[in-house]
């Protein structure tokens, strides 16, 4: 049988399928590229050919013009194309919108990539669905057993209290603006808070992007449309790096709250100046990290972006075959 | 242990000082005695419990979750506390329901041998809050940026007391404190004081205005050398012997030299300094004295420790206070007669006929460790707190230094989105090195201005911090103030500022006519 490094190895470039001479995730402009989800440091323009599900490939053109690429290839979710004798299929990641896992099997080896990805519900995306694979590449961006998330309605109701406690103060949520801002917005509104939501400006064109994708985020005002006092006691979602920027300034003695795995660890949230620390991610905390490798139970496992030691340490003491893959460019994610 | 895990919680997030004490006061005011007691025992650091070593803590993760992952974790999280509440299984031990107070008795009731089954319990029985809360608590030392002094003035706040009229009280009374909330409330008396040598509330001064100072009578005014020394009183009551901070914390465990030395009944107020053979020592040596829990006979002979007193409040049982300071003054001098000692010496007055006559005296101290006057109206009551008009500080004029902005970092709070922490430095043979820090001293619209500086002109980041410019002919000049100089070996120009604060921004300045690491060096003590 052909041996996996053979279909999928770690380059400057990113993760390359030599016998389909294309790279998923690349992190420079590359001639093919496969692409697991919108996120930036994933996203890259330039490529000159993009396989990527509908929802990612708009996004991208949301973020970077139409002409981000030479040409595109929309794939459905499940859908198997071939190429010089290797099958791509992309399969649900439950990241954020669009994003996908992309499994690869050449010679009867199936590879999948996880990219980003998590298990619980989000009603912004399609629900991780597990592949069967013999090399499943996960991501460990949480991969430490601390980074365990709670329920997300209890997180919102958490700002919903601090609303109640602190009604004449604006709420400044940071989160990011690609997923997470839309996703703690469906999640306000699942807790049935009606009121008009105010936004910065850098999350305007991916709202929108997502209400034509039919996810409904209830009213929102952006905040340069209102004056400063119209913003006590309301939420405001802006982007993590608006918090302690001089974009805040614009509102008077605010709580600050962010939403991210992250906010599980107090330092972190310290470091922010967060008062009101949210812990929502769009990533598999560590239960869900190690419980898709034991359900999935492949061969192996790479270990990619994130905590790869720990990870790597945990599969070793369940007897599985493990290793990091070391593969530069991705950020750690610090505004997840 | 709910209710004070969620305190702790929100304290710890809270940057904001009257949000702080708005949380507390809150907190006293909902959760009944004695629970609120011993919470706020927790938060002054009276609170006795059994404590839990490191040790055993890391023993009992370790058994529920692997070594190695234990170890990754805590290098990430870097808090014992909060690791092991965040890595520990949820599971259903019993008495989730446990009160602060109950879980204190209970605590204190378990035998050594039966301490670690019962912790394991709880941390099971608890959420990752209660967790965190309970090994804070049993390992000592919360460090949620709550001084006693802050959880003291949130008690204040439930009626119409203030800090002072606690502080008077606070050393006689104990956990849970019941009689203290009942008397902050209005809903019961006083606490009587049955502590022998209490502490009584210090008298503190205004800084003296010198606008003001043209419409008060220099003949109505005794003036003194103010040290820079730390406040103390001191008092003796039979057998008992006791220094207290300003604030009415009991220090005389680190100053067993001074405690010794009180040979008289009644209570002084004075400068706590190090003397040695007559002579006062930098205030750094006197740090090396605080804070201690035991001290050395060494550090005693090399750090030997003195007051030079003040005032007199209590001669024998008769209480002074009512009477004007001149005529305590005056008992104070007979005191001394009967207590002049290497450990007590008196404070001398400065005579003087007229303002111009004290400042010229102001510019002159007699002694480094001087910094600056005390005026006192002749016919001052002691008062506690800080009364407007009996008490003046008139402080030497600061230190001026021209230096260097080097590098900024943003602030906290309310100043979270402004870079006003500052680093700057002085010429040493061609080369800035930094001298010291200072966030305050600024006006807001100072703030605004330098903050633009450093977001327009940063060439280099490290995490929070922005390194700016600061180039011979571009970069931006600081006036610095500062009460004193002190060498120190911590810091790599070898000496470090006391009170340093921004005093003015000098645009029009070059930086290559800041000042030189000679200029700070000359104006350390002489030892």
């Amino acid at each position: 049988m052909v041996h996996p490094s053979e279909i999928l190895r770690p380059t400057d470039a990113g993760l390359y399928c030599p016998p389909g001479d294309f790279y998923v995730d690349p992190v420079r402009a590359v001639d093919r590229a496969v692409i697991t989800h919108g996120h930036g440091d994933h996203a890259r323009a330039g490529h000159s050919h993009v396989l990527a599900t509908q929802e990612t490939l708009a996004i991208m053109a949301e973020r970077y013009g139409e002409d981000f690429a030479g040409n595109v290839q929309p794939a459905a979710l499940n859908e198997t194309i071939s190429h010089n004798g290797v099958d791509i299929s992309l399969h649900p990641a439950g990241h954020v919108l669009g994003s996908a896992q992309a499994a690869i099997t050449y010679k009867g080896c199936r590879l999948v990539v996880s990219g980003d990805y998590k298990r619980r519900a989000d009603a912004t995306c399609a629900r991780f669905e597990p592949v069967a694979c013999d090399v499943f590449i996960t991501e460990a961006t949480f991969g430490l057993p601390v980074f365990r998330h709670p329920d997300d309605a209890d997180e919102i109701a958490k700002l919903l209290q601090s609303l109640k406690t602190f009604p004449d103060r604006p709420h400044l949520v940071g989160a990011y603006a690609l997923g997470k801002a839309q996703r703690v917005l469906t999640l306000i509104r699942a807790a049935g808070y009606d009121d008009p939501i105010y936004y910065h400006g850098a999350v305007a064109k991916l709202n929108a992007l997502y209400q034509r994708h039919g996810i409904d985020l209830g009213t929102l005002i952006p905040v340069a449309e209102v004056e400063p006092e119209t913003l006590n006691g309301k939420i405001i979602i802006a982007p993590p790096s608006a918090l302690s920027d001089r974009w805040s300034r614009r509102t008077e003695n605010p709580v600050t709250a962010f939403a991210s795995g992250w906010m599980r660890v107090r330092a972190r949230a310290r470091q922010r100046g967060v008062s009101l620390p949210l812990i929502i991610s769009d990533h598999a905390d560590w239960d869900e990290l190690t419980t898709t490798i034991e359900e999935l139970h492949p061969e192996e496992v790479w270990v990619t972006h994130g905590r790869e030691d720990a990870l790597v340490h945990w599969a070793h003491s369940k007897g599985m075959n493990a290793q990091p893959l070391s593969i530069v460019g991705y950020d750690d994610d610090a505004d997840e | 242990m709910k209710r004070f895990a969620l305190l702790l919680d929100q304290l710890a997030y809270e940057s904001q000082r009257n949000e702080k004490i708005r949380l507390l006061t809150t907190h006293f005011q909902e959760v009944p005695d004695p629970d609120r007691g011993y919470a706020l025992a927790a938060l002054t650091g009276t609170l006795d419990i059994a404590h839990a070593k490191p040790a055993l803590l890391r023993g009992l993760i370790e058994e529920r979750v692997d070594p190695v992952l234990f170890r990754m974790s805590y290098d990430y999280v870097g808090d014992m506390a909060e690791t092991i509440s965040l890595l520990w299984p949820d599971g259903d031990g019993d008495d989730a329901g446990l009160s602060l107070s109950e879980m204190i008795t209970a605590l204190n009731a378990t035998s050594k041998a039966h301490m670690p089954a019962r912790i394991a319990n709880w941390l099971s029985a608890l959420d990752t809050t209660g967790r965190w809360a309970l090994i804070k608590l049993m390992t000592g030392g919360l460090r949620i940026g709550v001084s006693a002094r802050l959880a003291k003035t949130a008690v204040a706040k439930l009626g119409a007391l203030k800090i002072n009229d606690i502080e008077e009280v606070w050393t006689g009374l104990e956990p849970p404190y019941e009689s203290l909330f009942a008397w902050a409330e209005g809903a019961g008396a006083k606490p009587a004081i049955d502590r022998a040598a209490p502490f009584r509330p210090v008298m503190l001064a205004h800084p003296l205005d010198e606008k003001d100072q043209e419409k008060l009578e220099a003949s109505d005014f005794l003036a003194e050398w103010k040290w820079d020394g730390i406040r103390v009183q001191a008092a003796g009551d039979g057998d008992t012997k006791r220094l207290y901070s300003r604030t009415g914390e009991d220090i005389s465990h680190s100053f067993p030299d001074v405690l010794d030395a009180i040979q008289f009944e009644g209570a002084i107020d004075g400068e706590l300094l190090i003397v040695r053979e007559g002579t006062v020592a930098p205030f750094a040596d006197l740090q090396k004295r605080l804070n201690r829990k035991r001290v050395t006979g060494a550090l005693m002979e090399s750090h030997p420790a003195g007051i030079i007193a003040y005032d007199l409040l209590l001669d024998g049982a008769h209480d002074l206070r009512p009477l004007p300071f001149e005529e305590r003054r005056r008992r104070l001098e007979g005191w001394y007669q009967r207590n002049a000692s290497d450990r007590f010496m008196l404070s001398t007055l400065v005579p003087f006929d007229t303002w111009d006559d004290l400042a010229a005296q102001r510019t002159a101290p007699a002694d480094t460790g001087i910094e600056g006057l005390m005026l006192k109206r002749r016919d001052s009551i002691y008062e506690p707190g800080r009364p407007k008009g009996p008490w003046f500080k008139w402080k030497r004029d600061p230190y001026l230094i021209d230096a260097v902005l080097m590098r900024a970092q943003r602030g906290h709070g309310k100043r979270s989105s402004y870079y006003s922490d500052y680093t700057f430095g002085v010429w040493d043979d061609g080369v800035l090195v930094p001298v010291g820090k200072a966030y305050f001293g600024f006006t807001d619209e100072e703030l605004k201005k330098i903050d633009k500086f450093v977001r327009e002109r940063t060439v280099d980041r490290y995490g929070p911090v922005r390194e700016v410019v600061h180039e011979p002919d571009d970069g931006l000049v600081l006036e610095v103030a500062f009460e004193g100089l002190n060498e120190s070996t911590r810091h790599k120009s070898g000496v470090a500022m006391r009170f340093p604060r921004i005093s003015q921004l000098r645009w029009d300045k070059p930086p290559h006519e800041a000042d030189t690491i000679e200029t700070l060096r000359a104006l350390l003590p002489k030892s």
